[in-house]
């Protein structure tokens, strides 16, 4: 049996082409994003309910379970993309790979500061050695190790190659780390989404909440794309699109 | 097998010509241990229970010391290159190679750790749990090291980033390692954490190989 995908969706793996077809995507992409954004912020931190037991510093989890959820899809995505470079021998998804990288990174970091700013009031220490906390310190340092994986090889091929195999030893291990050190040690609370169930929160909370989620990955995607462009530009720099592309600036 | 026989051999042979790899780790080894009574407290009940984890943690960061060093030589005088060229079964002389370092670090450690144990006042009961979960859990170790080792092996620095890739890959090692000696050393039973440090082992070794083959070929093409 033999799939057959849309013109486009074979274009892509193209650098010209992907470098065409995001400069379209790029703007919606930033639109959407910066709409639900302001409007997941202000909904959120203005006119959803406070909370009956934490009041208003629960809020700050329309920060936190955005940059959390992301950080877990962004490796995710990275290890995807990097199989499919290393398997199809496909420029962009090695580009994508290493693009991701450094955002996962800042969306992990970005998890890790707002849970401390959000477990000082809750449960009275900046920091707690809970299961969730440390799989996400070692999921930012698996991030880390991919960063300074690729930037150690002098030859750009060779270093998204070494890039994508930690890659996928990391998502094998990564469900293994999660359970161990939830059996280890664990006092966060339970998810606050999951496909089976009605979430546990009124929907003046949840909503605002879902907007952020879909606005970050909007958001995600923009940065993505930007990474990605200005990878694809540095890496195609003896091709005469790019040329004539930087002739005209 | 007579091929990975021969390749361990090989391996084992030129271990010995050069005692110090044996020697260095399980030095390192006792040195961590003695590191923590002199830093932290002497007084045995203390000590007893922070023996568990302190000396998986040694053991965990001996294994990564010599990790680094199994391509490496056979890496810069070629011979690497030719065994990948070669006809034979490359899985195979990676789980030779894994198996030489398992043997001078893991094996070796977890013969010293009794040692260990009776210096940092670890009871009586714990000792075999000890020895057990090093046994079972060593050879991951080594598996996972590898793949480190065989993505940087190509490189000048290597050696700090090997400890960057490889050491948050073995935290669920040290989880269960630990836990099982400080379970065991009050009295509960063991065979629970074995079985899972069992089964990390038996992961590993299907799927580890594979990553390790693909990074060296990797790291001797750039």
């Amino acid at each position: 049996m033999k799939i057959k995908f849309p013109r486009w969706f074979y274009r892509l793996a193209s650098p010209r082409w992907f470098y065409d077809i995001t400069s379209k995507l790029l703007p919606w992409f930033t639109i959407i994003a910066f709409l639900l954004i302001v409007i997941g912020t202000i909904w959120g931190l203005v006119f959803a309910p406070a909370d009956y037991q934490q009041g208003n510093s629960f809020r700050i989890i329309y920060i936190h379970v955005p940059t959390a959820i992301l950080a877990q899809s962004c490796y995710m995505l990275m290890a995807v993309a990097g199989a499919v470079g290393l398997i199809w021998k496909i420029k962009i998804a090695h580009i994508i790979a290493k693009s991701c990288a450094p955002i996962g990174a800042s969306m992990a970091v970005l998890a890790l500061v707002t849970g401390a700013i959000w477990g000082k009031p809750t449960w009275g220490a900046w920091w707690v050695w809970d299961a969730r906390l440390t799989s996400m310190l070692v999921l930012f340092f698996l991030y880390v190790g991919v960063i300074a994986l690729t930037s150690a090889y002098e030859h750009v091929a060779s270093g998204d190659k070494a890039a994508a195999v930690l890659a996928l030893v990391g998502v094998v291990n990564i469900p293994i780390i999660k359970y161990s050190v939830e059996w280890w040690n664990t006092l966060h609370q339970g998810a606050t989404f999951k496909i089976t169930e009605k979430p546990a929160m009124p929907p003046d909370m949840w909503i605002p909440l879902l907007i952020m989620i879909i606005g970050f990955y909007c958001f995600f995607a923009v940065i993505l794309m930007s990474r990605a462009r200005t990878e694809v530009l540095r890496r195609e720099n003896r091709s005469d699109w790019v040329k004539s592309l930087v002739e005209r600036y | 097998m007579n091929f990975f026989l021969a390749a361990l051999r090989r391996d084992l042979l030129l271990t010995f010509r050069r005692r110090n790899d044996i020697i260095n780790p399980l030095a390192f080894f006792l040195m961590v241990g003695i590191l923590f009574p002199l830093g932290v407290s002497p007084e045995a009940s203390f000590l007893s229970q922070l023996a568990p984890g302190v000396i998986w943690v040694a053991a965990l960061l001996a294994s990564l010391l010599s990790v680094d060093g199994i391509f490496r030589s056979d890496f810069d005088d070629g011979s690497l290159e030719h065994m990948l060229v070669s006809p034979q079964p490359l899985l195979l002389l990676v789980l030779a190679k894994v198996t030489n370092h398992w043997l001078i670090s893991g094996f070796c450690l977890a013969l010293v750790s009794p040692i260990l144990a009776l210096m940092l006042f670890l009871p009586s009961e714990g000792i075999k749990p000890l020895i057990f979960s090093l046994l079972l859990g060593t050879p991951t170790l080594s598996l996972i090291g590898a793949i480190g080792a065989a993505l940087t092996v190509g490189l000048r620095k290597g050696g700090i980033l090997i400890s960057l890739l490889v050491l948050p890959l073995y935290i669920p090692v040290l989880i269960f390692g630990a836990s099982s000696v400080q379970a065991g050393s009050i009295g509960l039973p063991i065979q629970g954490y074995l079985a899972l440090l069992a089964a990390m082992l038996a992961l590993s070794l299907v799927l580890a190989p594979f990553a390790i083959v693909a990074a060296l070929k990797i790291s001797v093409r750039s």
